[in-house]
């Protein structure tokens, strides 16, 4: 800054003989200022700028968001290819960084074509040519935000985003998680229930869902994921992964029972022998009544 | 939201009670809104499904602004679906009609013209001069009209009185024709009373629940999530799902049991022979409480006559049972082996085994649903009687958790289109046109000379009845399909709908509906809230009061009735179908309709017109208009009494009551009028004031004791039956009428989805759920599509014999096709897929079949 | 010098006709706004000849092209992954320029000569003079900064505000406030600064520049000897100080073809020209000294 100010102030304007070459390097100096300065500007500015704001959806493919706005050129090829037309370059005005591509899920969700025509001639890679199988695009996840006005919470037959959601099955991307509502005593309620190592972040059960403001939406991933301590583990997930216990199996344990009488300590469960036990209808009724007197 | 310290404390508390409790509260604080005191609040019935949840509708400056589920309503509890959360937006498109408009050229009615504002008199006098003149030329059946399961009850009961006392015409038919028809034939078929025995809280009491052709988590939301409920929180209760496809109901399926279609009626006499080749039948019960039939097979597929499907039909539409032995009926089903019955259908062995076993398990107590999958069949009488087989082979019926129950589709399906007769065949309270002394009793209450109404043979103790077109009145009974077969041929010229949108509904819209519509011959008029395709289609259109703009009844799938007083007015001069009905009587004179020989028995009507006749006929104007008013002191409009000046609608259910209760007919007793005004819905029968929730049982229905004195306790007693005795009834599998083949090689199924309301033209208007579900997809078997070249979101045609449509594939979608067969709603105006559909029906019931035609699917 | 320097062309139209006088003007702006019109033949009707915007483009959905110096700054900013399309689409328009003259990009096909011609050619209408000056290698120095930022911020940050494809492409798919950027740009040119932008600040205009030192055709003033000195061709001149030493090499021995990479091709000087002294050739021939081929970047006598 005092550099600039400087060179501003001091034009030499007596000497002559000295004034071409002093000119050319207070020029120069001038020069280098301003540009300089410029850059500083818009280093600023890009810091500003290109903070991807929540509700901005990348297209499918898009590189992690360093990279992506390394590489992507703001061609717009990607929102030509697009069939559906929900993509849109960001304009000056917009929160997005200056011709970058996105959609914004809640008016324009991503359709997921099977064949992604906005990927292939992405020029630069900054949609990932890898990215095949649209099921495997990872746009953003979709996040139940709001749990105190999502309807489905309050035992509403909604459930909008779950028949929306294209990711479907038993390993789908939205579930129904079936809850008994303990207010009405007789309904179940159906909890919808996003599964991140499915869900693409198309952003259809962002448009689909019926309330006035989202319930459900979707989030650019880093936003919408926690992450678990780098110094725990679950256990039961390790051992599923494994397909044995990590250590050791348990040995196997010996009970204390009435004559007849099986206890499974795994499951929980006693069992009875018909034969050996006293003779009854419903034997684990008189067992359980018998318990509960005992205590 | 703000939570305060206290509220916060309280929630603590209350979830601790809940872990107490063993229950877990889902971790939410509350967002209610503030209760607001400019808000009037007050019940009625959802607009939507037959589950008939109660929904308090809040009033402020004349508008509806609010709704919420009714907490204290038994079916429902609070809650509501996606459809009825957004009731408060129905009435509010923004292209509701306020004004009658006709078709005109140079100022006078023209079928070709442009539709026109008119006032309400020039409306009705276009409209009587078009009817009376087409029932003096073309007879009874020279006029038509086409209701409503969406009817309000009096709305009903007055269409009833309008047609087969006031035109003397039975031309009247419910859309319910094309939902409810089957299950009313099985229902009279079986137990000779309709509607089922059981009621809601079977959904608690059962433990096996199985639906046949029922997707009840997208088509009943409320009742699905009471047996989700139950299969969740109660120990050893089951869910088997059958279908031809997988749906919604899928998910929660223990047994999901997916089979090509038409297979179910095989599938059905399968489980019969299962329980009687393992002698689990309750004998005890066979022997005291059924009688064992057959009914005619190969009876064709009610196309018309010259179809060559029909003409190679042995047993054309017959029906008459002939009595079997129990061996005989062991016989017959002794067909349907496991291994034929999964070869036929598809079900791998072990998937029937399963359905099997608990229905022959004595110890399981059983309940089986079913829908549009049963009904709408062209053996859906017999289908829907297959299950009422198994039930009462086990004698599971009639007892809280075991029950067959047909669910309706329609908020009114059972409160109207059934109870108060406006089918082509039927009377108030289960009477019919068939039986002259029916039509006798109808007559005395009705105060009509003897004869009046039109007998279904046309004649009246052995003579014929004479009718106004000097011709003797004929064969009178036409069933929806064939009214559109003769608005095509011209033998019927008028035609009015109420409350539903027939033309997008109907079956084969090319070939029958569309061409009767606009035959230059036919005078059209529609009564509608919005420009539907019906609209569209018509000469006439009278706009109309929805919902809470009139003081209305509905009654739901389990016998509830639920009133609901009229909350605000109508926009413009739309008026209630009620209003309609009788003001248009006023503009046609006894004279116009009746002969000579008819009038001369009551020659005080001589000058009358209808409306003197049928509404001011010192009955149904017997109350007088009063300011209706709630216990909290609240005042309601009436427009009707306002405008007629008597309480209509209670002097209509009051003379209606009347059927219930003087006749010969018992079991369909209801409360007094103002009774249901304070309730949240009665079930009928009403007896002594008390409520039946299961009937033909001793204990539960009183009317099982006081038909039949020497009864045991607790035993059942079908009291619609002379003899008291059900009828299980043989009824084989038969193929399909227009199975897929090589060129059209895909089954095509209809139906609903969960945001939508049969054909949208309410739920479309709500921006949202439009949002949801804007368009009708083709749901496609991934497989399926690829060997069409199509992918997800592929544009393409669906073309039948008849028609095409032209929308989008989804192979991602809800629905989950087999192999073989297509999903297709029918909510969209934009994709009339009943363009393609084939106007197939039961040949006994008369329902469209619109589950089953075949396809191609080409890319477009 | 009997011409009038604010209304030059008037001796070219006397001599040539009007539309010889202004036909490669003509020619320049069909070139732009037939491009304009190329890549809105798509979103407008459905015919895709060519998809994208001058930062990358489809052309008949198989030739990709990419703006060699955007390609620059994907790498400067450190991204590896580029695909091969992006390399063959920098290398054929890097091709084309140097066949057709560097700045022909700034001059044929770039949008924003329209605004800036606009903004000089008013200034010469209303006589405005003077304003602010730079150094003739600023355009230079804001090269270097574009790729030094796309280094150091790891993304193509010059790409938030550039003007030239901010325009193009706020055309086709959106302009908002990119609006106020090329009225400034207008605004700055016709105010501010003669030929402020494109003739000194655009780091584009800079890159393709340096293409241009070898590129291949070229503006030639092989009649020199006609020239009368009306001095026209230098008020047209977007780079005025290239033109002299050719014009009068035949005394200092500079041959009679500017091979300054600043020229943008444009052609004004042959129609402005009355006495035909210019036409489009290439480099090579009638060169009597090749090596002051370089005279172009010696300080120049005219700096405006």
């Amino acid at each position: 800054m005092s550099n600039t100010r400087q060179s501003r102030k001091t034009p030499p304007r007596s000497t002559k003989s000295a004034q071409s070459r002093r000119r050319f390097l207070t020029d120069m100096a001038r020069t280098a200022c301003g540009v300089g300065l410029f850059g500083v500007g818009i280093a600023v500015y890009s810091k500003s700028a290109s903070a991807l704001p929540a509700s901005a959806i990348r297209p499918p493919g898009a590189l992690p968001e360093e990279d992506f706005l390394a590489a992507c050129t703001r061609c717009g090829i990607c929102v030509r290819e697009c069939p559906y037309d929900i993509l849109r370059l960001g304009r000056l005005s917009d929160d997005v960084p200056t011709g970058t591509p996105y959609f914004t899920a809640r008016t324009d969700p991503c359709q997921m074509c099977e064949d992604i025509p906005c990927i292939p001639h992405c020029p630069t890679g900054a949609l990932d040519h890898k990215l095949t199988d649209i099921n495997n695009a990872r746009m953003g996840l979709a996040v139940v935000v709001d749990q105190e006005n999502c309807i489905a919470f309050r035992g509403l037959r909604c459930e909008v985003c779950f028949n929306i959601c294209p990711i479907r099955g038993k390993d789908g991307a939205i579930s129904l998680e079936y809850r008994h509502n303990a207010r009405s005593g007789m309904h179940a309620m159906f909890i919808p229930v996003v599964h991140s190592d499915a869900c693409t972040g198309c952003g259809l059960c962002e448009k689909a869902c019926i309330l006035e403001e989202a319930a459900i939406k979707v989030f650019p991933t880093h936003l919408a994921k926690g992450e678990l301590g780098h110094h725990y583990r679950l256990g039961w997930e390790q051992k599923n992964q494994a397909g044995k216990s990590l250590v050791t199996p348990d040995v196997e344990h010996h009970y204390n029972m009435p004559e007849g009488v099986h206890y499974d300590y795994q499951n929980a469960e006693i069992t009875v022998d018909p034969e050996k036990a006293p003779a009854t209808d419903k034997a684990l009724d008189t067992l359980n009544k018998g318990i509960r007197e005992a205590e | 939201m703000k939570l305060s310290r206290r509220d916060f404390i309280k929630s603590q508390a209350a979830a601790a009670a809940a872990t107490a409790a063993g229950v877990t509260l889902p971790t939410i604080a509350k967002t209610e809104h503030k209760p607001d005191p400019d808000i009037r609040w007050d019940k009625t019935a959802c607009r939507f499904c037959g589950t008939g949840c109660s929904v308090l509708v809040g009033v402020k400056n004349g508008r509806v602004v609010a709704t919420q589920g009714d907490p204290d309503a038994p079916v429902n509890k609070g809650l509501n679906c996606i459809k009825g959360y957004f009731l408060t937006k129905i009435m509010y498109g923004k292209d509701r009609l306020t004004k009658p408009l006709l078709r005109k050229k140079n100022g006078v009615y023209d079928k070709n013209g442009d539709f026109e504002e008119v006032s309400w008199d020039e409306a009705f006098k276009t409209m009587a001069d078009k009817w009376v003149a087409a029932r003096k030329a073309k007879g009874p059946k020279g006029v038509g009209m086409f209701g409503s399961g969406q009817w309000t009850i009096w709305e009903g009961y007055a269409a009833s009185k309008l047609m087969k006392a006031g035109f003397r015409s039975n031309s009247l038919e419910p859309n319910a024709r094309h939902c409810m028809a089957s299950a009313v034939g099985a229902f009279m078929r079986a137990f000779g009373i309709d509607e089922p025995m059981g009621c809601y809280d079977d959904m608690e009491l059962g433990e096996v629940f199985v639906l046949w052709g029922s997707n009840m988590a997208e088509m009943h939301p409320i009742l699905w999530s009471r047996i989700t409920d139950t299969r969740l929180t109660k120990p050893g209760s089951e869910v088997h799902v059958l279908s031809t496809f997988t749906h919604r109901s899928c998910e929660l399926a223990d047994n999901k049991l997916i089979f090509k279609p038409q297979t179910d009626l095989a599938i059905s006499n399968y489980i019969a022979n299962y329980i009687i080749q393992n002698k689990a039948y309750n004998k005890e019960f066979i022997d005291a409480h059924v009688n064992f039939t057959k009914t005619p097979t190969d009876i064709g597929y009610g196309l018309r006559a010259d179809d060559p499907r029909e003409k190679a039909a042995k047993n054309r539409a017959k029906g008459k049972l002939s009595k079997i032995s129990f061996d005989e009926y062991a016989k017959s089903v002794s067909k349907y082996t496991l291994e034929y019955t999964s070869k036929l259908s598809g079900v791998p062995k072990e998937n029937l085994l399963k359905l099997a076993k608990v229905y022959a398990d004595p110890n399981k107590k059983v309940a089986s649903y079913w829908t549009m999958g049963f009904n709408q069949h062209t053996r859906g009488v017999w289908v829907n009687g297959n299950v009422y087989n198994i039930h009462l082979l086990m004698g599971k019926i009639a007892e809280p958790g075991n029950s067959p129950f047909s669910l309706t589709g329609q908020p009114s399906a059972c409160g109207t289109a059934r109870e108060v007769g406006t089918f082509t065949h039927r009377l108030p309270a289960d009477y019919v046109t068939k039986k002259d002394e029916h039509c006798k009793f109808a007559e005395k209450i009705w105060k009509l000379p003897a004869g009046t109404i039109p007998r279904a043979n046309g004649k009246t103790d052995g003579k014929e009845q004479s009718d106004i077109s000097g011709k003797p009145m004929g064969k009178t009974l036409i069933h929806a399909v064939a009214m559109h077969r003769a608005l095509h041929d011209g033998k019927m010229n008028c035609f009015w709908v109420q409350c539903n949108n027939n033309l997008q509904a109907a079956a084969n819209f090319n070939g029958e509906s569309w061409p009767g519509w606009r035959n230059p011959d036919n005078f059209i008029a529609v009564t509608d809230p919005y420009p539907t395709v019906s609209a569209m289609g018509a000469d006439l259109v009278l706009p109309t009061a929805m919902w809470a703009e009139k003081e209305g009844a509905y009654g739901n799938s389990e016998r509830r009735t639920q009133f609901w007083r009229q909350q605000v007015k109508a926009p413009g001069e739309a008026k209630s179908d009620l209003w309609q009905i009788m003001e248009f009587s006023k503009y046609v004179k006894v004279a116009d309709v009746w002969p000579a020989d008819l009038i001369a028995k009551m020659p005080e009507y001589q000058d009358k017109t209808l409306f003197d006749v049928l509404y001011k006929n010192g009955q149904v104007d017997k109350f007088p208009k009063i300011q209706v008013t709630d216990d909290r002191g609240n005042k309601y409009d009436n427009d009707e009494s306002e405008h007629f000046g008597f309480y209509v609608q209670k002097g209509l259910f009051e003379e209606y009551r009347r059927f219930q209760l003087e006749g010969k007919k018992k079991g369909h007793e209801m409360a007094p009028y103002d009774d249901y005004h304070r309730a949240r819905g009665i079930r009928w029968p009403v007896i002594n004031g008390k409520e039946t929730l299961w009937r033909y049982r001793e204990g539960y229905d009183p009317h099982v004791r006081e038909l039949n004195p020497n009864v045991k306790k607790g035993d059942v007693y079908f009291y619609g039956k002379k003899d008291g005795k059900a009828n299980i009834i043989f009824a084989p599998y038969e193929p399909a009428a227009e199975p897929p083949d090589d060129e059209f090689d895909l089954w095509l199924s209809t139906g609903r989805v969960l945001e939508h309301w049969h054909s949208g033209s309410m739920t479309r208007r709500v921006p949202e759920l439009y949002r949801a579900v804007p368009h009708a997809l083709v749901y496609m078997n991934p497989k399926d599509a690829r060997k069409r070249r199509l992918r997800d979101g592929s544009k393409v045609r669906v073309i039948s014999r008849r028609g095409e449509i032209i929308s989008r594939v989804t192979t991602r979608g809800r629905n989950k096709p087999p192999q073989g067969l297509i999903f297709v709603p029918w909510f969209d105006a934009g994709r009339l897929i009943n363009k393609v559909t084939l106007d197939q029906t039961d040949p006994l019931s008369k329902e469209t079949d619109y589950k089953k035609c075949a396809v191609k699917v080409v890319k477009a | 010098m009997a011409a009038d320097l604010n209304n030059p062309g008037a001796d070219a139209i006397a001599a040539k006709g009007w539309f010889k006088a202004h036909k490669w003007l003509l020619l320049r702006r069909m070139s732009q706004i037939g491009i304009l019109l190329l890549f809105l033949l798509g979103p407008l009707a459905g015919v895709w000849i060519i998809k994208g915007n001058l930062s990358s483009s489809l052309l008949l959905e198989t030739v990709p092209l990419t703006d060699p110096l955007l390609f620059l700054q994907i790498l400067a900013a450190g991204f590896t992954g580029l695909t091969i399309d992006a390399v063959i689409g920098a290398a054929i328009v890097l091709a084309f320029y140097w066949l057709v003259g560097g700045r022909v990009y700034c001059s044929w096909v770039c949008p924003v000569n329209m605004v800036t011609d606009a903004a000089d050619w008013l200034r010469r209408k209303f006589d405005i003079k003077g304003g602010a000056r730079f150094h003739r290698h600023t355009r230079l120095w804001m090269l270097a900064l574009v790729l030094i930022l796309s280094a150091v911020t790891g993304s193509l940050a010059y790409e938030l505000i550039n003007p030239v494809s901010l325009f193009h492409r706020g055309l086709f798919f959106g302009m908002t406030l990119g609006w106020v950027v090329i009225l400034g740009i207008f605004l700055f040119d016709l105010l501010v600064s003669k030929r402020g932008w494109c003739s000194h600040l655009c780091p584009m205009g800079a890159f393709y520049g340096l293409i241009g030192k070898f590129s291949l055709i070229r503006v030639r003033a092989d009649a020199r000897d006609q020239c009368n000195d009306c001095a026209e061709c230098f008020v047209v001149c977007p780079e005025a100080r290239i033109l002299p030493p050719v014009l009068k090499g035949e005394q200092t021995g500079v041959p009679a073809v500017v091979l300054s990479g600043d020229c943008t091709n444009c052609g004004r000087c042959i129609d402005i020209c009355a006495k035909d002294v210019f036409h489009f050739g290439t480099r090579f021939g009638d060169s009597s000294n090749p090596a002051a081929a370089k005279i172009g970047d010696k300080p120049s006598a005219v700096n405006q």
